[in-house]
């Protein structure tokens, strides 16, 4: 037996610099830099633990969607183990909205052959949430989403789903589609040896004419929804502070009670 | 005038307030049509009727709580289908963004999510967005067939405007997909008795500066004095002192309410992120040079384990 797991990646800007819009009010990539999504590090230590916990053969590809730098997320979650990487890269492609990258997703994982996909709950710069649900549309298999645990065996996948209103267990047989939240397990650091090995492990590249698409099914001109204005939220400006001297509840309550909310 | 139709988040029949907010910006962009399923539905009637239901479609079956999202994925693509709706609606929950996700790309359309805010336009509703971590405002609309449009609690006021509610069956036949994924398992949450965190009009939050598990009963009589819910920063779910479901920020969960009260907090963009977008931010922090500190209205430079149950009793006493 063997399983093939594909781990979809993104490569985003850095939250802790200053993001901002290009001038087609798509993300400005140029001014700040980028690093592989942490919540998708929490998906590449799912598939690394399902492989170390599995009997079977267990290939671990990691994918992403993006422009040249892109590789360094690849980069990252081969050195944290993961066998392989594929990077779908084209300039068609910029600007392509939620939609438009499920469909390429789904195209390369199709290609690339799979039994299981795992992704990060949501990305951290666009925080939508929907990729791995339409990925399980596209591809046509159960999606088994949000899982803060998840397991593998005899071609089933089991896992938990904590809601507002309840936690449930769920189950579905493979292929499927999973997503994993930050409370699956700590993501490991990688190793210097893993660091040295991830330079030789195979990255390939694939364009959109490897996927049978064509460039108006993506990017700014597939998109299906449009942005039409992107204003900086003025800062907000400072409040009163004052240091507590033994009247610092008291003073608190007063400004609550100022503004109604005692 | 054109049909809106809005999702129904209830539990049991008792329909949540994000929905009541959905049928209020719903009315600014058509008539709205309810659709209400699983156990209870029919008995969401009455409230949506109240707050501006033209109708309800109802369909219960034991599939949409043993099977995950893609039930109620067929439910709503017959609901759009019957109606011919101007666009779509649904609570920014999580289940409600994967449902509204999968509806949209099976009926062709483009898809926003978490809109803050919703006006009619010249080509269809124009959705409000706060984007990276809320330093950024944005306009968008769908481009492509029906907007589906998720829109996050607190977005709108819950207006009553008493409509007729008729409710009539939905007819649905399940898709080969929707029995994939089984809930084997259900543990409701037990209530605590305070509001929905994301709902909430007042939050109350603690971080590191708790230092315990235990000591979040003094952040919890803080938010009972005010009616408020129990949020938690990263750090301190991580540490085990307080449910993953509390998590406000990236990777937790988004809040907007009235007031939000940061205690020990020290507001990194992770935390920020979740919380920027409250309408008033108080923060109590030992340390003067925390980053929250830029954000709030009225900051506390103190002690939290002197400030927070003083403020409590003080709260306590103007009450009454």
């Amino acid at each position: 037996m063997s399983l093939r797991i594909v781990v979809t990646v993104k490569y985003v800007p850095d939250a802790t610099g200053d993001r901002h819009f290009a001038d087609d009010l798509t993300v400005d990539r140029d001014d700040v830099d980028g690093l592989l999504s942490e919540l998708d590090e929490y998906a590449v230590e799912q598939a690394l633990q399902i492989s170390e916990n599995s009997d079977d053969d267990v290939e671990v590809t990691v994918l992403t969607v993006g422009p040249e730098d892109a590789k360094d997320a690849l980069r990252k979650a081969l050195s944290m183990g993961a066998d392989k990487a594929i990077h779908v890269e084209d300039d068609d492609l910029h600007g392509t909205d939620a939609l438009g990258t499920s469909l390429v997703l789904a195209k390369a994982i199709e290609k690339a052959g799979y039994d299981l996909v795992i992704s990060g709950m949501a990305s951290t710069d666009g925080t939508m949430g929907v990729v791995p649900a339409l990925l399980a549309e596209r591809l046509g298999v159960p999606q088994v989403t949000l899982l803060s645990e998840v397991s593998v065996e005899d071609g089933t996948v089991k896992g938990r789903r904590d809601g507002d209103a309840a936690s449930e267990q769920l189950e579905a047989s493979l292929p499927a589609v999973v997503s994993v939240t930050d409370q699956s397990g700590e993501a490991r650091y990688p190793s210097f040896k893993g660091i040295m090995a991830a330079k030789k492990k195979p990255v390939e590249s694939w364009d959109l004419s490897d996927l049978e698409l064509e460039a108006e099914e993506v990017g700014l001109e597939g998109a299906w929804t449009a942005v039409e204005s992107a204003t900086e939220r003025p800062a907000r400006t400072a409040g009163t502070i004052v240091k507590d001297e033994g009247e610092g509840g008291k003073q608190l309550a007063e400004f609550l009670a100022g503004q109604k909310f005692i | 005038m054109a049909e809106v139709l809005v999702y129904v988040d209830h539990v049991d029949g008792a329909v949540r307030k994000p929905t009541l907010e959905l049928l209020t910006l719903a009315r600014r962009v058509g008539e709205p049509v309810a659709v209400a399923l699983g156990n209870g539905a029919a008995d969401t009637a009455a409230t949506l009727a109240e707050h501006g239901a033209a109708r309800v479609l109802t369909h219960e079956a034991a599939e949409y709580a043993d099977y995950l999202v893609v039930p109620k994925v067929d439910a709503l693509q017959a609901a759009v289908e019957a109606v011919s709706p101007a666009a779509v609606l649904v609570p920014s929950s999580a289940e409600g963004k994967e449902i509204a996700a999968r509806l949209a790309l099976r009926i062709g359309s483009g898809i926003i999510t978490d809109a803050v805010d919703l006006e009619a336009g010249d080509e269809g509703p124009v959705a409000t967005q706060s984007v990276f971590a809320a330093s950024f405002t944005t306009k968008s609309r769908v481009s492509k067939g029906t907007p589906v449009i998720t829109v996050k609690p607190n977005s709108a006021a819950v207006e009553a405007a008493p409509a007729a509610g008729a409710v009539e069956a939905l007819s649905v036949t399940f898709s080969a997909q929707a029995t994939g994924t089984k809930v084997t398992a259900r543990t409701p949450r037990e209530s605590t008795g305070r509001p929905e965190l994301t709902e909430a009009a007042i939050v109350v939050s603690g971080g590191r500066g708790v230092n315990g598990a235990e000591n979040f009963s003094i952040i919890e009589a803080l938010a009972d004095s005010l009616g408020a819910a129990v949020g938690a920063s990263r750090a301190a779910v991580d540490a085990g002192w307080y449910p993953h479901t509390n998590q406000v920020g990236q990777t937790g969960k988004s809040v907007s309410p009235q007031l939000y009260i940061a205690s020990g907090i020290s507001g990194a963009i992770q935390h920020r992120a979740g919380m920027q977008t409250s309408k008033t931010i108080v923060a109590i922090n030992k340390d003067a040079e925390a980053p929250i500190f830029e954000l709030v209205d009225y900051g506390v430079v103190g002690d939290l384990f002197d400030v927070v149950p003083a403020l409590t009793e003080e709260i306590k006493t103007r009450k009454g």
